[in-house]
């Protein structure tokens, strides 16, 4: 198992499902010859040529429409929206075209696209291109919504996302293209639905997903270390449909929950898990669930504005000490 | 067209209108529900344009207005009406309707009711048509007001750039819902604007199905040779309001009366009867057999369909036990 980064495990699965099948292609915004803003789709434009690794204009709602249309006849688009940011130009075609077909032509269409794309915080990118956005994907009928915290599930999850015959929107990170980690050698297709328990613990479930797996992984092992608490954490790397089993069953382990997510509060992952433990498994927690969210602002540009306006490890740390002793 | 193939659009474009006009009289009925888009007035348009490509061959996209496209592209009118009727034997499976008829056997790849919304749907058909080397092209009928949306610059743009086998035809009907071309749009001869974005364009008199077949045989040709997109704007009118809710304020009686001259049915009509080809007593056995047809298979048909099953509700909204979902299969 070699150790690679984010991007090329993205890159990496980008090449051997266009070398295996002809109707695979890449498309989006410098992803041919310039290689790609986070060099997802580096050297593919040489090896495949621009009919497959296409330089789209700058206009996310219709060359996603295209994608989608492509996609009616057999074509297999992996699209990248550069910034999760400009998704919201593409929402009409991944709302209403994609989402939608296969129920309103009564299961005649499908529209199998995978769209990629990065949200989050990262270097003082300013209010409009720091948002997170998948609290808007998840509530959608129609679309599967994945998000890989490791290489490993950036490579895998593209994988089969590609060769399942729903649209499915993968949300990246800004921050986690270099980030290592081992990816299988062989041909690995991470399952699009369930969660992954990452730390196994007895005191309370840390539900994280994408980055807010790592605060939440830096937070178990402080309160390991430093507080005696054992912390499990669960990965959440599909967030539509949610893994509601699998939440049910850390919680009836822990019977607490904190739930880790870099975007505000309202209407959020949080408040979906939440929900979910209170229709699942409401009498087996021991305190109310708690979410740690980011504040209700737009991302500032001052960065200590910015690290104040997201969570991190030593607000998880906080959140579970303060629902323990109960202060 | 020779004379067969013009008395067989002629029975086409009436079958069109009657069937549009018995659509009417069941929403009246409350026996279809929801939105209703009606097709009288534009019949020149879709079986013109289908007629000079391959219906069921080549790809169809269209909005909402999409009964007659279905049709004439080879989806049976009672599968049709059944969907109007929410039936599960309607071309969707009664979970469509009137805006989203499907017949993907036909190639009919169907009406979508956000305007503008096909434009870059029927450019990534073509895309993959390229790909795939096939001889099909892809055809997208929008009306007028879907010029005035995004997508229709950006996916023009897209389709020159990369030479996409795709016919855009434009029905300009003089009117975006109730709102006058003239007052929302700066430049209101539509084939104009595709020219910002180097496409091939022309204009013709849609209410004249030969003057439609012949525009529209130099579109077909033009984009099924490779050359790249076609723009095709055909003037048009639709004689009843945008939707079953339409107070019909916005127009005068006397424009609806004027146009109402230029009916593309009577038109053709009066010039077979003039050549010789066909009397006003084979008009009216016509109209008389399409009634029969309506009265007595599409609409029975369409009534004593079951409706779709609870039980099935959420089917149709994700693919079943699709490998991928489980991690896959190698």
């Amino acid at each position: 198992m070699a150790e690679i980064m984010y991007w090329e495990a993205i890159r990496r699965a980008h090449d051997e499902e266009m070398a295996r099948d002809p109707l695979v292609i890449a498309m989006g915004e410098d992803i041919g010859v310039a290689g790609g803003t986070y060099k997802a789709t580096k050297g593919l434009y040489d090896k495949y040529g621009p009919e497959r690794v296409i330089d789209t204009p700058i206009s996310e709602n219709s060359f996603t429409g295209l994608g989608i249309g492509a996609s009616f006849l057999g074509v297999r688009p992996i699209i990248e929206l550069m910034s999760v940011n400009f998704a919201w130009l593409a929402m009409d075609q991944i709302f209403n075209s994609a989402a939608k077909v296969r129920y309103m032509s009564g299961g005649q269409l499908t529209a199998p696209v995978v769209i990629r794309s990065p949200g989050g915080t990262a270097h003082q990118l300013g209010a409009q291109h720091s948002a997170r956005m998948e609290k808007v994907f998840m509530g959608i009928a129609g679309l599967r919504v994945v998000t890989p915290s490791s290489p490993k599930q950036a490579y895998g999850l593209l994988k089969s996302a590609v060769r399942c015959n729903d649209p499915v929107f993968i949300n990246e990170h800004e921050l986690m293209y270099n980030m290592k980690g081992e990816v299988p050698d062989g041909e690995y297709f991470h399952p699009l639905e369930g969660s992954e328990v990452t730390r196994q613990g007895r005191d309370v479930t840390l539900f994280g997903y994408n980055i807010s797996v790592h605060w939440s992984m830096q937070a178990a092992e402080i309160l390991s270390k430093q507080h005696g608490i054992e912390a499990e954490v669960v990965d959440l790397y599909s967030l539509s449909p949610l893994d509601r089993a699998g939440i049910c069953e850390s919680v009836s382990k822990t019977h607490r929950a904190v739930i880790v997510e870099e975007a505000e509060a309202p209407v959020g992952v949080g408040a979906e898990v939440m929900a979910i433990i209170n229709e699942e498994c409401f009498f087996e927690l021991d305190a109310a669930p708690v979410r740690v969210s980011a504040k209700m602002v737009p991302t500032p540009f001052n960065h200590t504005l910015e690290k104040a306006s997201i969570p991190n490890a030593k607000d998880v740390v906080a959140a579970v000490l303060k629902m323990i002793s109960g202060k | 067209m020779n004379a067969a193939d013009k008395k067989r659009v002629l029975r086409e474009m009436l079958f069109a209108r009657r069937f549009e006009e018995r659509c009417y009289e069941a929403y009246v009925e409350r026996k279809i529900g929801g939105f209703l888009h009606l097709y009288p007035g534009q019949e020149a348009c879709a079986i013109g344009v289908m007629e000079a490509a391959r219906p069921g061959h080549d790809y169809v996209i269209t909005g909402y207005r999409d009964h007659i496209h279905a049709i004439k592209c080879g989806c049976d009118p009672k599968a049709v009406m059944a969907e109007l009727y929410a039936r599960e034997t309607g071309c969707s499976k009664g979970r469509g309707g009137s805006m989203h008829i499907f017949d993907v056997e036909h190639h009919f790849m169907g009406g979508y009711a956000l305007v503008g919304g096909p434009f870059p749907l029927a450019a990534g058909m073509a895309k993959a048509i390229k790909m795939k080397g096939g001889d099909e092209i892809a055809i997208c009928f929008l009306g007028d007001a879907a010029n005035n949306q995004g997508t229709f610059h950006e996916t023009l743009n897209m389709a020159s750039v990369w030479n996409l086998p795709v016919l855009f035809i434009c029905e300009n009907n003089l009117y975006g819902i109730g709102t006058a071309t003239h007052r929302s749009t700066a430049v209101t001869e539509q084939y104009k604007r595709a020219c910002s974005y180097g496409i091939e364009s022309s204009q013709t008199d849609g209410q004249d199905i030969d003057q439609v077949y012949a525009a529209a045989k130099v579109a077909v040709d033009f984009v099924r040779s490779g050359q790249g997109p076609y723009f095709l704007e055909l003037c048009t009118y639709r004689y009843r309001g945008h939707s079953m809710s339409d107070s019909g304020a916005y127009r005068t009686k006397e424009e609806v009366e004027e146009w109402g001259k230029r009916d593309p049915i009577v038109i053709l009509r009066d010039r077979l009867v003039e050549s010789g080809e066909l009397t006003l007593d084979d008009y009216q056995a016509m109209d008389k057999e399409i009634f029969a047809e309506i009265e007595n298979d599409i609409i029975p048909y369409a009534e004593n369909s079951p409706e779709p099953k609870v039980e099935e509700l959420e089917k149709y909204v994700l693919a079943e036990n699709d490998p991928y979902v489980k991690g896959g299969v190698r």
